[in-house]
């Protein structure tokens, strides 16, 4: 269950971000921006073999004290950062994938959409339908 | 139920829209169809309608009696004056107006058309065209009363229910409800348009409808108007410039359909007419139409379900982008389609969301259809929906279809043609797809088997009659045929190379129906008599077709060698059938005994009959399964062959002569004859042994390749092989001992030579 879940353009700009507890948004808007310099550590630490899934999840990208971010990026070098909960239940290497998976696959049928221009805001209802789905319940 | 008290008007109007209601005349009505359009036309929320349903008890019953639908008319009532429903108003409450009904049946469409009228001020949305003419049908309501101000005949559509059944039929209320309605109906027709605006909940602002509302109904109507004046573009080929003209002849169109038509105006609403009477009033040109329209709309209600015009429609835009109705457009494509209609991209890309089915990019045929008509309902205020509608998925239509097609195809086609099977095949249905062509197949594989059979029947029949014809050989055996085609087709060849004698074609015949198992060591055996006859030239074989083969077929194909080795002086041409060669694996008791009892030519009967009891130690000739072990001991019994010849032929004389009786030893002979060439014989102790030999091997089974149905006799065999061993064994040592002592007389005499020599010397 993320905490915060971003979608990140090519340009390093934010496509989609939304937070659980909107009243720490800024905070982990700003971690979400710290985290992308070392999206890009990873990506270039990787070089060649870009099209390996492993490669595409890059894994914890750095722990605070009390959360921990996962990133991911896409062939397109759309970067998807996951941000959870140290506290809640430390969630396996699997589920984060598979987060990510979906992030990616709704992401994939957003772009299908011929509405949709590329590095314009995710708005799309489906969209948002499946994050909240994968971010923590609060009620 | 609760008791409820109506007025007479009440009651009448209750009862005309219970009968209309009772399409089944069963007094009772179930909860859908005409009452949920009766109730969906009240104008009222759907929490309402569900509270009514439940407080008239139907919700219980599961169905709308008599009582149930005129409670839950009268909650209606109360609901639409605004009053709070309870039971207990259902009596207190007096002087309640009668419940009203807009006439559109399908109160979407209602909404289009008020909407409608907005869109066509915004600039003409083509799809939206579409959905206008369905309010057509309230039109038919306002002719009749060309000379109250336009809000009143919104009045009378919201009063009149149209029933579903007869384009222009309306529920007539009665005489009182006309002059009651009209009164309250001022105050309340906004509100139930409000109401219905509150449903639609379109984008647009609500405040925007009340004032629409007047200029619907006389867009609307003016739209009816226009229906029969202007050929209605139903298909929705004129609907893309029609909208233009709409607004601007608003209120002369009415003004001019007021005017042409005040005769049929009066007829409606004024009379307390009944329902079937109304059916009489007729529009002139739109009949067709709205006919069509109500119902269409009559239809279980599915605000998206699209018409079957609107799908033409659809159809004809959709041939515009891609002609070919199977394919696909692209998503490039359909947004400048979809952008013209002017909606919000994010709404557009809303709707492509949930009509691009399969999340492609594409656009079928049937997900086209789907986002036109979402397009089109948001044009007109519906709210888009969150998940894609059942009625409009495609992927429903596509398995409805080719589901049965396919059943279709399965049913006939598997006994039949599979061309039958439609090639249309949803992707939904792909096993289906695939494993038709099996079954095709199978079928094809089934006939060409049956074809096979058939052939090989012909063979057989052929076979026997060749038998007959041939007074030597034997009886054709009425043996079950066990037909395979690569059995025939050995048989084939074995004829062919049997073709050279007359009487051999038959008894490879004859034994092919027994055992078809057989045949393939019949046609080994074939092939190692024929080596066998090359390398030795036998002649056996000349004896052995006069003979009666079948019966020599039972032995070894190595068996005509002996024979060969009794008739010395005959010519060594080798009887290439060898019958009893082909058989050499395949004889079983029964067999043999079948062939011996079937020779008939008589010869070898007695002979062949006698054989067995005289050979009792071998009851299968062809019983020696283990040709090595067979081999060996034939090998060395050969040593002493050329003295066994005798005895076998003394054997076979003994047996009289029989040219199947020799068979067994024959090939024993032959292999003990080949060994006889390289080892020499002691010739003092060659016939005691070749007798003690012959009568090994008399006692020995032919060789190798029978098939060895009876285990018995394998142990049989095996026991004889040992005896064998034995016999040879001793014999061995007895030539040993000869040679020791051969050695020492050598010995002895060149110790004499020696004596004699220094004699010599001296």
């Amino acid at each position: 269950m993320a905490v915060c879940i971003a979608v990140i353009a090519k340009e390093n700009y934010p496509l989609y971000i939304r937070s659980v507890p909107t009243q720490n948004e800024l905070k982990f808007h700003y971690t979400v921006h710290t985290s992308l310099d070392v999206v890009e550590e990873k990506i270039s630490a990787a070089g060649k073999a870009m099209a390996d899934q492993r490669e595409l999840y890059l894994g914890l990208l750095y722990p605070t004290e009390d959360y921990k971010v996962y990133g991911y990026v896409t062939n397109s070098k759309v970067k998807f950062v996951i941000v959870v909960d140290s506290s809640n239940t430390s969630l396996r290497d699997n589920e984060i994938r598979s987060m990510f998976r979906k992030l990616h696959n709704s992401f994939t049928d957003v772009m299908c959409n011929p509405f949709y221009n590329p590095g314009d805001p995710v708005q799309s209802k489906v969209f948002e339908g499946m994050v909240s789905g994968m971010m923590v319940q609060v009620s | 139920m609760e008791s409820l008290t109506l007025s007479d008007g009440e009651q009448r109007y209750y009862s005309d829209l219970f009968v209309y209601c009772d399409t089944d005349n069963t007094k009772k009505v179930a909860s859908n169809g005409r009452v949920l359009d009766l109730f969906r036309a009240a104008q009222l929320p759907s929490e309402v309608v569900l509270q009514i349903t439940e407080l008239c008890g139907a919700t219980r019953l599961g169905h709308f009696g008599r009582s149930q639908f005129y409670i839950a008319l009268k909650l209606i009532a109360i609901a639409q004056s605004g009053l709070p429903l309870r039971v207990e108003s259902l009596n207190s409450v007096k002087d309640l107006p009668l419940p009203r009904f807009v006439v559109g049946k399908n109160e979407a469409e209602a909404r289009h058309a008020a909407l409608y009228q907005e869109a066509d001020s915004q600039g003409i949305y083509p799809g939206a065209g579409v959905i206008p003419r369905p309010p057509g049908r309230g039109l038919q309501n306002k002719k009749v009363t060309p000379v109250v101000p336009p809000v009143v005949p919104v009045h009378e559509v919201i009063q009149a229910l149209a029933p579903a059944s007869e384009p222009q039929c309306m529920v007539q209320p009665d005489s009182t409800s006309p002059v009651v309605s009209p009164h309250q109906s001022p105050p309340t027709s906004p509100h139930s348009w409000r109401k219905h605006k509150r449903q639609a909940s379109g984008g647009s602002s609500a405040a925007d409808r009340p004032p629409a509302v007047a200029t619907a109904p006389a867009g609307v109507w003016t739209q009816f108007r226009e229906a029969p004046t202007v050929p209605v573009p139903v298909p929705g080929d004129g609907m893309w410039s029609a909208h233009s003209p709409p607004p601007p002849p608003v209120q002369e169109t009415w003004v001019s359909f007021t005017a042409d038509t005040p005769p049929s105006s009066a007829i409606p609403a004024m009379h307390p007419s009944s329902v079937q009477e109304s059916t009489t009033v007729r529009t002139v040109a739109s009949a067709a139409t709205t006919n069509e329209i109500q119902r269409q709309s009559s239809a279980y209600d599915d605000p998206w379900r699209i018409t079957d015009e609107q799908r033409q429609y659809y159809i004809n835009q959709f041939k515009t982008i891609q002609p070919d109705l199977n394919g696909f457009i692209p998503g490039s494509a359909a947004k400048e389609f979809f952008t013209k209609s002017k909606l919000p991209i994010l709404e557009l890309s809303h709707i492509w969301e949930l009509s691009d089915f399969d999340k492609d990019g594409a656009l079928t045929l049937d997900e086209f259809c789907a986002a036109f008509h979402l397009v089109v309902a948001r044009k007109n205020g519906y709210d888009l929906p969150e998940k894609l509608p059942e009625s409009l998925m495609p992927k429903l239509i596509d398995l409805d279809d080719s589901a049965e097609v396919s059943e279709a195809a399965v049913d006939v086609g598997y006994s039949g043609s599979p061309v039958e099977v439609t090639p249309n095949k949803s992707p939904s249905m792909p096993s289906l797809n695939q494993t038709w062509p099996e079954m095709n197949q199978a079928n094809e594989q089934w006939e060409t088997f049956s074809e096979r059979s058939s052939s090989s029947q012909t063979l057989t029949q052929f076979d026997s009659n060749i038998a007959p014809a041939d007074p030597d050989t034997a009886i054709v055996h009425p043996v079950p045929i066990r037909m395979t085609p690569s059995k025939i087709h050995m048989q084939e060849m074995e004829l062919k190379r049997t073709g050279s004698d007359h009487n051999h074609p038959t008894s490879p015949l004859l034994a092919k129906p027994p055992e078809l198992s057989e045949e393939t060591k019949l046609a080994a055996s074939l092939k190692f008599v024929a080596d066998n006859a090359v390398g030795e030239g036998y002649s056996s074989s000349d004896s052995y077709t006069s003979d009666q083969e079948p019966i020599t077929r039972q032995r070894s194909h190595s068996g005509t060698s002996p024979e060969a080795l009794k008739v010395v002086g005959a010519a060594p041409p080798p009887p290439p059938p060898r019958p009893h060669p082909s058989h050499s694996r395949s004889s079983s008791l029964d067999m043999n005994r079948s062939f011996a009892a079937g020779a008939v030519a008589g010869q070898p009967q007695p002979g062949a009959i006698a054989y067995p009891p005289a050979v009792p130690p071998r009851p299968l000739p062809t019983q020696v399964e283990k040709p090595p072990e067979g081999a060996g001991p034939l090998r060395t019994v050969k040593s002493d062959g050329p003295a066994e010849e005798r005895t076998p032929t003394s054997l076979n004389s003994a047996k009289g002569a029989s040219g199947p009786l020799a068979p067994p030893p024959k090939p024993v002979r032959r292999r003990l004859k080949s060994e006889d060439e390289l080892r020499p014989e002691d010739e003092p102790h060659g016939p005691q042994r070749s007798n003690l030999i012959a009568a090994v091997l008399a006692t020995q089974p032919s060789i190798p390749r029978s098939i060895g149905k009876d285990k018995k006799a394998i142990q049989a065999s095996i026991r004889r092989n040992k005896e064998t061993n034995t016999v040879l064994a001793r014999l061995n040592s007895e030539l040993q001992q000869q040679l020791k002592d051969l050695l020492e007389e050598r010995i002895s005499l060149e110790v004499q030579l020696e004596q004699l020599r220094p004699f010599s010397h001296l």
